[in-house]
């Protein structure tokens, strides 16, 4: 490290910096945008056909198989990459430590029963 | 700058920037993002209440037919619509293309309008505008 680092005195004791997990975050990030570019056009369109359906039109998209799969991808897909990008929301506003774990937490919790609620209701309909 | 010792640099602060596209694109990706957040629960709610049965479809469906409902849902599209073009341009910008800061002005601004053109087209398009359906998607006569 040269001696014009600007790493402060302070954060140097504490050993504060990376966390080694940045690539990760982006590169899985990225993942699920790619995805959900094919996947929320397709929900979109095909959700609004079958909203005109009523409550049976509703019934009858889900509980075909290959929709069933495709709405567990693109909900799963779109609660991940919201996950993150709420959780560098989070980490860019929130100074205090404690609010912000706090708030990391509720994030992952919102997505997990979220996906747990969406997943359910899809196998519930599709898998009979 | 009396007492101010510390070094690194330090970054403009936002009420001393000029606006510019580019800078409104990113705010706005992030404000669409969480606006997406947030409408994802509407999508989930209907997954569950399809499940559910009609007991909980039909009170949603209500909510979400009234004015404001249908307000929200058009807000939710235009945001994901924008949020999922402007994400199109991110992915290109991470491979390191559209730098040049004319084109960059460019696409932000272009990703705005497409945006805009794309939640209207589906709205108008799909029939959702009540008293306009050009491809009959409704099936009335």
């Amino acid at each position: 490290m040269s001696k014009e680092s600007i790493r402060t005195p302070l954060g140097k004791v504490r050993g504060l910096g990376s966390a080694k997990h940045g690539a990760g975050h982006f590169i899985t990030q990225r993942v699920s945008a790619i995805a959900l570019l094919f996947l929320v056009p397709w929900f979109l369109i095909s959700l609004i056909a079958a909203v005109r359906g009523g409550y049976d039109g509703a019934l009858a998209w889900v509980a075909d198989p290959i929709n069933a799969v495709l709405i567990l991808l693109a909900v799963g897909a779109a609660l991940y990459h919201m996950r993150l990008g709420m959780q560098v929301v989070v980490e860019d506003y929130i100074a205090k430590n404690s609010t912000k774990t706090f708030l990391l937490i509720v994030n992952t919790f919102i997505c997990v029963v979220l996906f747990v609620a969406a997943a359910y209701a899809v196998l519930k309909v599709a898998a009979i | 700058m009396s007492g101010w010792t510390d070094k690194r640099p330090m970054s403009p602060h936002t009420s001393i920037w000029k606006w510019h596209l580019t800078m409104a694109s990113s705010i706005l990706h992030r404000v669409t993002g969480v606006g997406n957040y947030l409408g994802i629960f509407i999508v989930v709610a209907w997954l569950f209440a399809t499940a559910a049965g009609p007991d909980y479809y039909e009170p949603l469906s209500a909510v979400t037919g009234s004015i404001w409902g249908q307000l929200i849902l058009f807000g939710f599209t235009l945001s994901v619509s924008y949020h999922l073009v402007n994400g199109l341009r991110h992915l290109f910008m991470d491979a390191g293309l559209g730098y040049n800061p004319k084109f960059a002005s460019f696409t932000a601004g272009l990703g705005l309008v497409a945006a805009v053109v794309i939640a209207v087209a589906i709205w108008l398009l799909a029939g959702l505008v009540p008293g306009i359906d050009p491809l009959n998607m409704t099936g009335a006569a």
